[in-house]
């Protein structure tokens, strides 16, 4: 299907990007010119094929429930933007 | 020094013949000198490397030898590394000090390597040429109105200019292996799962893999040696036995069988590009390999399915710049919202977007099944022809790249263009198979790779088969004139 500035605009506010209208126009164009390329898939037999999400298939590995990761709050926190009191500051929220 | 392989270096340290310190300052003067011509290094780590130089010389002092005791290794800036900055070449992250060390960093750095610095690369590894970097464009050393290859160019263009005698890479459709064929370097995709990806920034989750470039294939032999291995840390990370990578250079060729696909040398290649990946063969040849036609129907759609999964990954692994926690944020937001969006807009470049948005679209309600499901399906088709390939041959080859180097800007504002320039190396990232390109000669003046393509947890093999390719050539020892 097309990609029009309608879905460009559902597809950025879902992804939490601002697209400016004057942008817009070539950004549609050209994720028309990548999905009509990746349209391609459309021509392969899948039918009877299984998804295939790891290339080996193996599977998680399990371990005790444990914490074993020490507290690097006081490392970490100072790469915030803002924070106070040993918490992250964002505006607002709730009035 | 600088005209020495990193195994050359390593002897040279243990017989005494040079300092760690010497060695680093060396290159430490060699980057002042000339990388402003090139832009490889986005951070150059003086203080630490030397640092790090001095403690490598007390410990050779010492008898403590270990894979790469004092030598310079250059990381690429994906690499997370204590206390310097980390900005996977954008401006998100372009005021971020890492708290923590990869863990393929820190093991080389326990086998005694020193770090010169961190390269440059294209915005979060997406793009083939490194113009997508918030830091500029790297160029090609060959020919400097030449773009070095992505998503590794800084890591390619530095080891061609003989910047750095080793480097680090991070592969998820190719940057490893296209900007070491159009650099003239030698550079090594690992197995899904070989390497750790803990502390390397994520793009695709199920693509991404860490490697080794090098000036030949010994010199990745001994860096892979290091950086190889399980690490609980990373749930993907395989819990395999390392083999004797370096051991495995003594193979030699005689019987193996070389599997040349025909989806390799399709009608539209450039002729010379194929002429050159078939000399590098008859080398092999000559040595006593044998050649054996096949086909991987599938791989046709290596490209497609790659441009659904990882913008998908993408789209969910960069989720986590949000403004929030660390990163750039926007002056002023109003409310959250607008703190969540303006940041990550002003905060990405346009690539990075494009990828965002194309995978939240083949993720979204009402897509999933025509795109992602489906490109996952594909992606098990196209891992099945490999496996069936692999049960007649031990390795296959072709061009790494279907064209040498080309002029900056050339692709820039046509994404799908760009794309094709990783045609022949995708489809081993989605089968999760190991593959290295050497360099295999000259088109018109510019370095051809060929890529060597082996089975699951086959990298000495593939190694092996470029050493040997390398014992017989020089292609690999040829440095730009105006860096040699």
């Amino acid at each position: 299907m097309a990609i029009d500035s309608k879905v460009v605009a559902r597809a950025a506010h879902l992804a939490r990007l601002r697209v400016d209208d004057s942008e817009t126009a070539e950004l549609s164009a050209r994720l028309n010119d990548i999905l009509g390329m990746v349209d391609q898939l459309q021509q392969a037999d899948v039918d009877q094929v299984e998804p295939l999400a790891h290339p080996l298939e193996v599977s998680q590995p399990l371990r005790d429930d444990q914490v074993d990761e020490p507290d690097v709050r006081d490392k970490v926190l100072h790469l915030a933007p803002a924070s106070e009191d040993g918490c992250f500051l964002v505006p607002r929220v709730i009035d | 020094m600088h005209d020495k392989t990193l195994t050359e270096l390593k002897a040279g340290l243990q017989a005494g013949d040079f300092s760690s310190r010497e060695l680093t300052e060396h290159f430490l003067a060699r980057i002042k000198q000339h990388d402003g011509k090139l832009n490889s290094f986005i951070s150059v780590t003086e203080a630490q490397a030397l640092q790090q130089a001095d403690a490598a010389d007390q410990a050779i002092a010492a008898g403590d030898h270990r894979l790469l005791t004092g030598l310079p290794i250059a990381h690429k800036d994906i690499f997370c590394t204590e206390g310097v900055r980390t900005s996977c070449g954008s401006r998100m992250l372009d005021n971020f000090i890492a708290p923590y060390t990869a863990t393929a960093v820190e093991k080389m750095a326990q086998q005694g390597a020193v770090m010169l610095g961190k390269t440059n690369m294209d915005e979060f590894a997406m793009g083939s040429s490194n113009e997508t970097s918030f830091y500029g464009p790297v160029k090609n050393p060959w020919d400097t109105e030449r773009v070095p290859g992505g998503s590794s160019g800084g890591a390619a263009a530095s080891l061609a200019a003989r910047l750095a005698p080793g480097a680090t890479g991070t592969d998820t459709g190719g940057s490893i292996r296209q900007p070491a064929a159009l650099n003239g370097v030698t550079g090594l995709k690992p197995t899904y799962g070989r390497v750790s990806r803990w502390g390397m920034i994520a793009f695709a989750s199920s693509l991404d893999q860490a490697g080794p470039l090098g000036l030949s294939a010994a010199d990745c032999a001994l860096m892979l040696q290091a950086m190889a291995g399980h690490d609980a840390k990373d749930s993907t990370c395989l819990n395999e036995p390392v083999d004797d990578y370096l051991g495995a250079l003594a193979q030699n060729v005689d019987g193996l069988k070389i599997g040349v696909p025909e989806e390799f040398f399709p009608d539209n290649l450039d002729g010379a590009i194929a002429d050159n990946a078939r000399e590098a063969m008859r080398e092999l040849e000559k040595q006593g390999a044998k050649l054996v036609k096949l086909s991987l129907p599938s791989i046709k759609l290596s490209v497609p399915a790659y441009y659904v999964i990882a913008p998908a990954e993408a789209s969910s692994n960069l989720s986590r710049f949000d403004g929030v926690r660390f990163g750039y944020r926007c002056e002023d937001p109003k409310d959250l919202e607008d703190l969540y969006k303006r940041s990550r807009s002003e905060g990405f470049g346009a690539e990075v977007k494009r990828r965002i948005l194309v995978g939240t679209y083949a993720l979204s309600a009402g897509y999933y099944d025509a795109y992602y499901k489906r490109a996952q399906k594909v992606r098990r088709l196209i891992r099945n022809d490999f496996a069936r390939a692999f049960k007649e041959v031990d390795v296959i080859m072709g061009p790494t790249s279907p064209e040498t180097a080309f002029k900056l800007g050339a692709k820039a504002d046509d994404p799908v263009n760009m794309y094709m320039a990783d045609v022949f190396t995708i489809a081993v990232n989605l089968a999760g198979l190991p593959a290295l390109s050497m360099p295999s000669g000259f088109v018109n003046g510019l370095p051809a790779g060929t890529q060597v393509i082996g089975n699951y947890f086959q990298e000495g093999r593939i190694l092996s088969v470029a050493h040997r390719y390398q014992m017989a050539t020089d292609w690999h020892q040829q440095a730009p004139g105006d860096f040699a």
